[in-house]
Formats: C-alpha cells, sequence, structure tokens
C-alpha cells in the first residue's frame, strides 16, 4: 500500500514537471511567430509537410464516414418516412463532430507522429543541438513554423473532410438509395446554422489543430535522445492526442450545445 | 609547456568547476586553462565528461560550482543574445556531424551564413566553395548527409563550424569510428585548419595515438579530476600508474579488468553447494511420490517452495 501511494506521488509530481515543462515550451514556441513572420518560407515548407501530404488521407476518409453516415441515416430516417432529412442528418453530424474530431485523430496519426519522430530523430542526431551551437534558436527556428503550420491545417483539412463527407453521403443517399437530391440539399441549406454548427465546428477543429500540434511537438523536444526514445514518444503523441481529443470535444460540445 | 604560460594566454579559463547528472559526480572542483591558437586535448575513458565539458563550455549546461570564461566573458553569467553572439564566434564539431538531414551540403554549410549574415547569393556561394574546398568536398556539394560516409559528414559539418571564421572550434570524438584514411585526413585538417586560420582548437578524444600527435597540450581526465596534464611528451613521461595505462591502452592497472566482486573460488563453491542441496532435495521428493501417493499434493508444494528458492538462488548467483 505505501508502494502504492509512493509510486501515485511519483507519478503525480512528474506529470506535473512535464506539464510545466511543456507549457514553457509552448510560451518559447509561441515568440518564434516572429521568426514565422520574418521568414514565412519556413511556414509554407511545413504547410506542405504538415497539411498537403495528410490531405490524401483526410479526403478519403471522410468520403468513407460520409456514405456510412448516408447509409446508416437511410435506414433508421426512412422507418419514419423522413428520407428527405438525410442531408442535414449527414451535414450537422459531420460538421458539428465527426469533421473535427475524426480529422484531428486521423492528423494525430499521420502528421502528429510524424512531426514526434522527426523532432526526436532531430533531437538524437544532434541536429538541434548543432543548431544552438550555431547560435541558432532551434525552438524559433524548427518548432514554431510547424506549430503554426499545424494550427492553421487543422480547420481546412476538417473543413474538407466535412465537405467530400457530405459528398460521400450524396453519392450513396441520392445516388444509390434514391433519397430526392433538392431535399438533400434544401434540408441542409434550411436546417444548418452557420454560427451554431459551422462556426463551432471551426473553433473545435482550431483548439484540436492547437492541441495536437502542441503535444507532437512537446514529446518529440523531450523525448529521449535514444531510437528507444523516439519510438515511446511517437507512441504517447498518438495516445496523448486522442485523449486531448475526445476530452476536449466533450468540453467544447458541453459549452456549445449543452446547458452545462 | 609550464602551466602559467597557459594562464597568461588562454582563451579558456575554467574554475573550480563541479557538475553532477543525478548523485553521479561528473566533475568535482576541476580547473584547467586552454592556450589561445593551440591545440589542446581533453582526454580519459569514455563516460567521464568529455563531451559535458564541451556543452559546459558552449553555456548548453550549467555548472553547479564554479565558472567557465571564454575569451574574458563568463558564459553563465551573459544574457541569451549574449551567449548567441558569443557562439557565433564558436564553432563545434559534433561526433555525428549533426548535419541537417533535410538539405544538400551546400545548404548545410550556407545554412549558418543565411541565418547570421546578410551576404549576397553570389558571396555566399564563394564562401560556401572555399570552405568545401578547404575540406576537399567541393565536388560533394549537391550531395544529401544520407549519401555521405562518416568521415565525409564529418568534413562537412567542419566546412560548417568554420563558415563563420570563429576564433575557436570545439571537437567531440572527431576520429571516433573513422577508418584509417578517413582518419588522417581529419588529423591533418584539424591541424592545418589550426595553423592557417589561427584558431585555437579544443579536441575531446579518447583516440590517444591521433590526438597526442596533433596536441600541443593535454589533460587526461578520470573521476571528475584532471589525473595529469602537459605536452604529450610530457605525459607520455608521466609518473601517474593511471595515466600510463591510459595511453598505453593496457588491459590492468589502476583501472581493473574485472568489475569488484567477491572471490572467484568461494563464489563457484557456494554455487556448487547450492547446486548438491537442490539435488538431494530433488531426490526426497521422488523417493516421497512413489512411497507415498496421497502425499503427491505436499510433494507439489515442496517443488513449488524448491523452485522458489531455485530462483532466488540464481539470482544471487548472477548478482
Amino acid at each position: 500500500m505505501l508502494h502504492f501511494i509512493q509510486q501515485l506521488g511519483s507519478s503525480t509530481r512528474t506529470s506535473f514537471a512535464k506539464l510545466g515543462r511543456a507549457t514553457l515550451f509552448l510560451g518559447h514556441t509561441l515568440t518564434g511567430a516572429v521568426d514565422v513572420a520574418i521568414k514565412p518560407r519556413l511556414l509554407l515548407n511545413q504547410l506542405h509537410s504538415v497539411g498537403v501530404l495528410t490531405f490524401l488521407i483526410v479526403t478519403i476518409s471522410g468520403l468513407f464516414v460520409g456514405m456510412v453516415l448516408g447509409l446508416q441515416g437511410y435506414n433508421i430516417l426512412s422507418d419514419f418516412g423522413s428520407e428527405e432529412a438525410l442531408g442535414i442528418m449527414v451535414a450537422a453530424s459531420l460538421v458539428r463532430e465527426l469533421g473535427p474530431v475524426v480529422t484531428a485523430l486521423l492528423f494525430a496519426g499521420r502528421a502528429g507522429s510524424a512531426l514526434t519522430a522527426e523532432i526526436g530523430l532531430m533531437k538524437a542526431t544532434e541536429q538541434l543541438s548543432g543548431m544552438e551551437m550555431m547560435a541558432v534558436d532551434p525552438v524559433n527556428r524548427i518548432i514554431s513554423p510547424r506549430f503554426f503550420a499545424g494550427f492553421l491545417s487543422m480547420p481546412l483539412l476538417a473543413a474538407l473532410f466535412s465537405m467530400v463527407g457530405i459528398l460521400g453521403g450524396h453519392l450513396v443517399g441520392v445516388g444509390l438509395l434514391g433519397v430526392d437530391d433538392g431535399s438533400y440539399w434544401s434540408q441542409m441549406q434550411a436546417n444548418l446554422d452557420f454560427y451554431d454548427d459551422i462556426v463551432n465546428g471551426v473553433i473545435k477543429s482550431i483548439v484540436f489543430g492547437f492541441v495536437t500540434t502542441w503535444i507532437a511537438l512537446f514529446e518529440g523536444y523531450d523525448s529521449a535522445p535514444t531510437a528507444e526514445g523516439v519510438s515511446r514518444a511517437t507512441t504517447r503523441t498518438v495516445v496523448n492526442s486522442a485523449f486531448a481529443i475526445l476530452g476536449l470535444d466533450f468540453i467544447l460540445t458541453a459549452m456549445m450545445f449543452g446547458d452545462i | 609547456m609550464d602551466n602559467s604560460d597557459i594562464s597568461a594566454d588562454s582563451l579558456i579559463s575554467v574554475r573550480n568547476l563541479s557538475f553532477s547528472r543525478g548523485n553521479r559526480k561528473i566533475f568535482d572542483d576541476i580547473s584547467l586553462d586552454i592556450a589561445r591558437g593551440k591545440i589542446t586535448a581533453i582526454m580519459g575513458p569514455s563516460g567521464t565528461g568529455k563531451t559535458t565539458l564541451l556543452k559546459l563550455i558552449g553555456g548548453q549546461l550549467f555548472p553547479e560550482q564554479g565558472s567557465i570564461v571564454v575569451d574574458g566573458l563568463d558564459v553563465h553569467q551573459l544574457r541569451r543574445k549574449e551567449l548567441f553572439n558569443l557562439r557565433k564566434r564558436i564553432g563545434m564539431l559534433f561526433q555525428s556531424g549533426a548535419l541537417l538531414t533535410d538539405i544538400n551540403v551546400y545548404e548545410n554549410v550556407a545554412f549558418p551564413l543565411r541565418e547570421h549574415t546578410h551576404l549576397t547569393e553570389s558571396m555566399i556561394r564563394t564562401l560556401v566553395l572555399m570552405k568545401l574546398q578547404a575540406v576537399g568536398l567541393r565536388g560533394a556539394r549537391n550531395l544529401m548527409p544520407n549519401e555521405l560516409s562518416g568521415g565525409m559528414a564529418r568534413r562537412v559539418a567542419l566546412a560548417r563550424a568554420i563558415a563563420l571564421d570563429p576564433m575557436m572550434i570545439l571537437y567531440d570524438e572527431p576520429f571516433t569510428g573513422q577508418d584509417p584514411i578517413s582518419m588522417g585526413a581529419l588529423v591533418h585538417l584539424i591541424k592545418s585548419l589550426n595553423t592557417t586560420l589561427g584558431l585555437t582548437s579544443i579536441i575531446v578524444s579518447h583516440d590517444v595515438t591521433e590526438t597526442s600527435a596533433i596536441a600541443d597540450y593535454i589533460y587526461v581526465i578520470s573521476d571528475g579530476k584532471i589525473a595529469g596534464q602537459g605536452t604529450p611528451k610530457e605525459i607520455e613521461a608521466s609518473d601517474s600508474a593511471w595515466v600510463q595505462q591510459f595511453m598505453k591502452g593496457d588491459p590492468d592497472g589502476p583501472v581493473h579488468f574485472h568489475y569488484p566482486a567477491t572471490n572467484y573460488i568461494e563464489d563457484l563453491l557456494v554455487c556448487s553447494q547450492q547446486t548438491a542441496r537442490i539435488a538431494a532435495k530433488k531426490e526426497t521428493i521422488k523417493t516421497d511420490e512413489s512411497l507415498n501417493a496421497t502425499g503427491l499434493k505436499n510433494a507439489k508444494g515442496l517443488k513449488k517452495t524448491l523452485s522458489r528458492k531455485r530462483g532466488r538462488s540464481r539470482y544471487h548467483r548472477e548478482d
């Protein structure tokens, strides 16, 4: 029992120390905005590797999620004779929840793990130390452009996911199951609210992008400079990002749509 | 070389330096001087903190006690901007080369120039080609770091280290893992760069022959203290048994071949006595099983006990 309490105390102290390091790291990263503004090319390069290279997985996943929503939604709605509401059901599900959440989970798996591995390897191969000794701040030069690239990419990727998902729902609902084309779009247009649905969805995706990129970069920067350390950090990125995304989703949903 | 001579014209003065990692004392109140314009070697076995000393000099680590003064500036009292200004005058060659892996050789050498100067592209090109020519790799400018051999990577890193014409270069294990040709090229480069550019060089290494061949002064570090110092000849003639063992690479001496352990014969006897006891108990179990079928449960219990004991004894033997 005493051992358990000791372990609990030790892991709590370790966690708080890590949270403190992560907060300082975030503060340092944000100061790199100046470097990014001076050298926008750094940001553009990272927008390509963080954003554009995640494009394909998000597009394909969005299409399949939309198709599944179209199929499941049709089966339920047809029981109540409300097939024409399929458009709003698919769109609201995607824009409010699935777009930001699934995109963030995919982003953590594709871009987040790649960021952690890249930064961890740079640390293990002394590239970050080398920069420090060349009087170049590695956080401002390497971390900040990646952070802002992730932060900016996520809302765009989530919007892309929702858009492709809505088309996927249309493909199955209208193309295969015979839902009226006009109803699909007009229901969506009439019932989807710009502020309540779209803006809230965008806010969620911005928050998820911020947190996921922060976790990925910090885990890489804080990893042990060995092959094992980098692999552990990559795993932690995916796990911690998933927890953070799903936990924050509940909090944000409660704040936006609930009465809590 | 007399120690007082070094102090008179030293570029780096380390005074009463102490540094620990966890409970392990890496440096225990050491003081040393690095002479301006000379090649000074810091030698010692692996894990004695040679690289740590370079990181302390570069301001990447903070000491527990003591000071490091580089060209009149106390490294650990400097503000961040002042420290970065000092680092622009220090080149460092890392053990792995530490080249940026996503850009080619040319861009790696141009990196510090692009970051810290406002030179035109044609000027940068001229400087990069000059630095690459100095290390013999002008023809490899378009290669990526993963296309270079270990020796070539270190030479590119050396070209990058001299890109800003520093006042001194810190070499972290420059000869480790090099084939004889690469090793010879690096030895020649370090010596010739130091002479032609008027640099001050600090080489951290445990490659005795190569380092002694080019060093003007050597410090040998062991157990957080300076075990010996002097010119290569003085070190060679040192009356310290430890320094002699290190320089000659003798397998036994003050640093023992065997890790501290209990008496070998006693250890073996304890082992065979335990085996005999276990064998005797096994025999007893077998007899019990054949004599008393109903006592099977007890025998199994005894077997479990024995296997637990065996586990413990195996642990003790290894320990």
